[in-house]
């Protein structure tokens, strides 16, 4: 039990001081969480990059999922969270049922692009630290300390081959919404709207026309929605079901996992959208 | 690869230059592809994994009598295909981790349980993984099949079916139509009703399962010889007058669920 507390017991709590919501409350040191087995060469990372890149290499043996679209906005009732599910490998549609929203917690979402594995295993990891966020100072951890650890956990394996560009977004202490994109080239950003993924063009065409911070709550669901239905339609690396989540001041509700290709017929019969495509074969 | 699509008449252009006066690049390349398929599919209170049993090399058959499905133990059944060096060496480690659960805990590791451990051990080899696919297959705590899959690092979900492997792409499609009923519709209904997917009794599946392979074999020049098929069922209903010590011993042996396997012959040429 001692050892427990020695290592997971932070500073005596009566001593911490007042924190804002903001990134100094994180821990400098982070425990180490895997040893990750090395290939036995000189430079692992190039070895990684020919066997994994089918970017630069399309005979690389291992394929990774690939292609997305997720989109995330701030609005006047939270945050939606919104994306697809399909993941390919080079032309093959290996899945059309990803889940690409990563349930942290019931107060943290992480959206997943780039790599399947890097975005599940390090956001888990991240639920883990923010766990013991709240054991130690015994209370929610806020957004932006949250996207700090993770944004210096990737930085610390740079150039090592990690593919990740993720949303990390939700509510932390005292109901502050926070949303952050973080890539795995280190990169941290602050903002109300994001879209990543290969078909992040076509999300924010539909996105920027609509986007207004006191859109409704049902207005904020049709918009994120329909900025996806865009995407799968555009992207060829996009598409499967239309995932969505609400992020409310009391933690995050499921909104629904829905085949496109119905949505998709609903918008063009009924609201007379899409009107580029027919419905005969004769144009 | 655009060589294995090139008449037979079309030649190489001749090179001018002698290898001798080029550099040579060395590459270091410790993976090698030995083809095969497998194929899992979870029902209501069963799941089913099978594999061909081929092994080969380019165009060479290593053994018409390769194992890809694996028992793992505590009712855990491990399918894998790519390299079958490392897909025996992961079957082995998964085997041995099961089984310390076991004696650590005193109890069956649950499917999902061994899940997530599963991922975590591809993703410990992020930077030299693994080449191979992995495919775990189980009873869940309700007694439901569950099928859990992977990719090369260890990124998870849990799926009603899936086909990994070389023949994969021609398998998949099939799953789609005659397992989730993907654009199939209600007679009559003029394509407004798709049909539901459903429970699939699990000889009907068994049969849909061994089509599959039939047909991939037809097709694919890695895929034949032998099927492999391992079912994991429920265990049979205990009698009720059993001593209660012994019924505790039963459990801790007996996991979630009792596998069978079956062995039947594909096409060899």
């Amino acid at each position: 039990m001692d050892a427990l507390v020695s290592k997971y017991g932070g500073s005596d709590l009566d001593e911490l001081h007042q924190i804002e919501d903001d990134d100094d409350e994180v821990s400098s040191s982070l425990p180490q969480s895997v040893s990750f087995i090395l290939p036995p060469i000189d430079q692992p990372a190039k070895f990684l990059r020919a066997m994994t890149d089918d970017h630069s290499n399309p005979n690389a043996p291992i394929k990774l999922k690939h292609g997305t679209t997720t989109l995330a906005f701030k609005f006047q009732g939270g945050v939606m969270v919104c994306t697809d599910s399909r993941a390919t490998q080079g032309s093959w549609i290996s899945s059309q049922t990803v889940k690409k929203v990563i349930e942290i917690n019931p107060y943290l979402l992480g959206t997943m692009a780039g790599g399947a594995a890097d975005c599940q295993y390090w956001l888990t990891y991240l639920g883990m630290e923010c766990r013991l966020h709240q054991l130690r100072h015994k209370r929610l951890i806020s957004v932006a300390a949250a996207s700090k650890i993770l944004a210096n956990l990737v930085y610390s394996y740079k150039g090592m081959g990690l593919s990740m560009g993720t949303m990390l977004t939700g509510v932390g202490a005292g109901g502050i919404f926070g949303l952050y994109y973080v890539d795995s080239d280190g990169n941290r950003v602050e903002g109300n709207l994001f879209c990543v993924g290969s078909g992040q063009t076509f999300a924010y065409g539909v996105l920027d026309r609509g986007y207004r911070f006191d859109l409704t709550d049902d207005e904020a669901v049709d918009l994120a929605r329909r900025s996806i239905l865009a995407a799968t339609h555009r992207d060829a690396y996009s598409g499967g079901h239309i995932n969505l989540y609400h992020i409310k001041k009391d933690g995050w509700v499921k909104l629904g996992f829905d085949d496109t290709n119905p949505i998709f017929w609903k918008q063009k019969l009924e609201k007379g959208e899409f009107q580029n495509v027919s419905t005969t074969l004769d144009s | 690869m655009a060589s294995q699509y090139m008449l037979p008449h079309v030649q190489q252009p001749p090179s001018f230059h002698s290898t001798a006066s080029q550099p040579r690049q060395h590459q270091w390349s410790p993976y090698t592809e030995n083809g095969g398929v497998i194929l899992g599919i979870a029902g209501k209170d069963y799941v089913i994994i099978a594999g061909d049993t081929r092994s080969s090399e380019g165009y060479s058959i290593n053994t018409r009598t390769a194992r890809k499905i694996f028992d793992v133990g505590s009712g855990i059944v491990l399918g894998v295909v790519g390299m079958s060096a490392d897909g025996e060496e992961l079957a082995r480690k998964v085997a041995r981790r099961i089984d310390d659960y076991k004696r650590n805990h005193d109890k069956h590791i649950t499917v999902n349980a061994a899940a997530v451990m599963l991922s975590r051990i591809l993703y410990a080899k992020r930077f030299f993984p693994y080449y191979c696919q992995p495919l775990l297959g189980g009873l869940d705590e309700d007694g439901v099949g569950a099928i859990y899959t992977y990719d090369y690092v260890g990124s998870f979900e849990r799926e009603a079916s899936r086909a990994f492997g070389a023949a994969a792409s021609l398998i998949t499609p099939f799953l789609d139509n005659q397992i989730n009923l993907k654009n199939q519709f209600v007679p009559g209904t003029n394509g407004d009703e798709p049909r539901k997917p459903g429970d699939l009794p699990m000889d009907r599946v068994e049969k849909i399962v061994k089509d599959a392979f039939t047909s991939a074999v037809e097709r694919h020049i890695e895929v034949g010889d032998g099927l492999q098929l391992v079912r994991v069922t429920r265990p049979p209903p205990r009698e009720a007058m059993e001593d209660e010590e012994e019924v505790d011993e039963r459990e801790k042996t007996a996991g979630g669920g009792v596998l069978t396997e079956v062995m039947s012959e594909l096409k060899k040429d």
